[in-house]
């Protein structure tokens, strides 16, 4: 019988390393969760990984983390019709500034205000009702924020 | 009492008291909370309320580390312009990372189309991301379990263990999945799950000036985002797949698929 056993051996070792490599090489949470078979087959601790992915932005509600240290400038922000745009939208994320960065880059581009105030002509789209111009007639190749003050656009021009 | 009558006796009280406990087992509490967690998170776009400023995409790829320059995103904006002809345009230039400053449609390989104003009927924009279904069919085609559902909704990906394969971005009927240029593994829309677990909004939620983006949590009877799906006139996309989707939609329009 060694014509059969010879192979069954093989097969038995390769089944045996597998087994070994798989207890070792899959972690000890990997397994069917609450969510049953189709849905819930994952490594438990991977969640709470992606609960540990760091936070960039604080959109605290009504700006109270920037009005700590920049009264004025919140001050004047909500009191415009721009108080409806959270500070980080244009300022970046505030990451733990002002510890790191102590310094954060404002986006001060004519691209950045076009996002909503480039007039489309759509019936019915609330671009439509929003204060908007031609970007290729209006001061083309100058920044907006030469002539509008960003915070309190109600301001006038400067 | 005979020692006999004794024994029928028990047997008789043993076997009537067995078919309450096991009801009562079937009602472990346990079970019932597991059931019913205390989070379900719920997304709501108010479709009318998005001018495709796409503050929310620019957002989104900061916040999540998705790399700028590269065309994919978590999030992304569609613009559907329909003439009074009844022609649709839809575009989605670079996932509106950078909004639409233009009236121009960018149709890819077909150059930049304009639409003469007058002939407009409707123009409107839909902001879209994963839709954290029930049913999702990208947790179900896994073939090495790196991507599941949480207890309480949204969908997540095993960055250690995804092999790449590409079967769940073949698999979303929505196209929300994607492979990440500098992971080399699928890459989808969380909802933000670490900002959640620090009871914070989305990114994309906390970005919008418009309040176009609410999440809720639909075992919060008093939620803003609850009682819309409740009572509000709301609709999901693509239904006819079955797949459950968590994120509704308010003004979808037939165009929108």
């Amino acid at each position: 019988m060694s014509h059969v056993w010879r192979p069954l051996w093989v097969v038995i070792v390769l089944v045996a390393g597998v087994l070994t490599f798989r207890h070792f090489y899959v972690p000890k949470d990997f397994g069917i969760q609450e969510q049953g078979y189709m849905y819930g087959f994952h490594r438990l601790s991977n969640e709470q990984d992606w609960i540990n992915f760091p936070i960039s932005y604080k959109f605290s509600k009504d700006d109270s983390y920037c009005q700590q240290c920049h009264p004025g400038h919140v001050k004047s922000l909500l009191a415009s019709p721009h108080a409806i745009i959270p500070c980080e939208d244009c300022h970046g994320p505030a990451l733990n500034h002002p510890d790191n960065p102590p310094k954060l880059q404002i986006d001060k581009r004519r691209a950045l205000c076009l996002r909503c105030h480039a007039n489309l002509p759509y019936p019915g789209a609330g671009r439509n009702v929003m204060p908007g111009i031609d970007p290729l007639t209006h001061n083309p190749g100058q920044e907006c924020v030469e002539c509008h003050n960003p915070h309190n656009v109600m301001e006038g021009l400067q | 009492m005979e020692r006999r009558d004794f024994i029928k006796s028990a047997i008789v009280v043993v076997a009537g008291a067995a078919v309450p406990m096991s009801a009562l087992e079937l009602m472990n509490p346990k079970d019932v909370l597991a059931a019913n967690p205390n989070l379900k998170w719920a997304f709501l776009v108010d479709t009318t309320k998005c001018v495709g400023c796409g503050m929310c995409v620019k957002a989104c790829k900061t916040e999540n580390d998705i790399p700028w320059t590269a065309n994919v995103s978590r999030t992304w904006v569609e613009r559907y312009v329909v003439t009074k002809e009844g022609k649709v345009w839809a575009d989605c230039p670079k996932q509106a990372r950078d909004g639409f400053t233009s009236p121009l449609l960018d149709e890819n390989a077909a150059g930049k189309i304009s639409v003469d104003p007058n002939d407009i009927a409707k123009g409107f924009f839909v902001p879209k991301l994963c839709n954290q279904c029930d049913n999702p069919p990208c947790a179900q085609v896994c073939p090495v379990g790196a991507t599941y559902k949480t207890p309480d909704g949204p969908i997540l990906v095993d960055r250690t263990w995804c092999i790449g394969c590409g079967y769940c971005i073949q698999s979303c009927p929505y196209g929300a999945r994607f492979f990440h240029p500098i992971y080399h593994v699928a890459d989808k829309c969380t909802w933000c799950y670490h900002r959640l677990h620090h009871g914070m909004k989305t990114a994309c939620v906390g970005a919008c000036p418009f309040g176009a983006r609410q999440i809720g949590n639909l075992r919060d009877p008093n939620d803003p985002v609850t009682l819309a799906v409740l009572d509000g006139r709301i609709g999901v996309l693509k239904s006819y797949f079955g797949t459950k989707p968590q994120a509704f939609y308010i003004g979808l329009s037939k165009e929108v698929d």
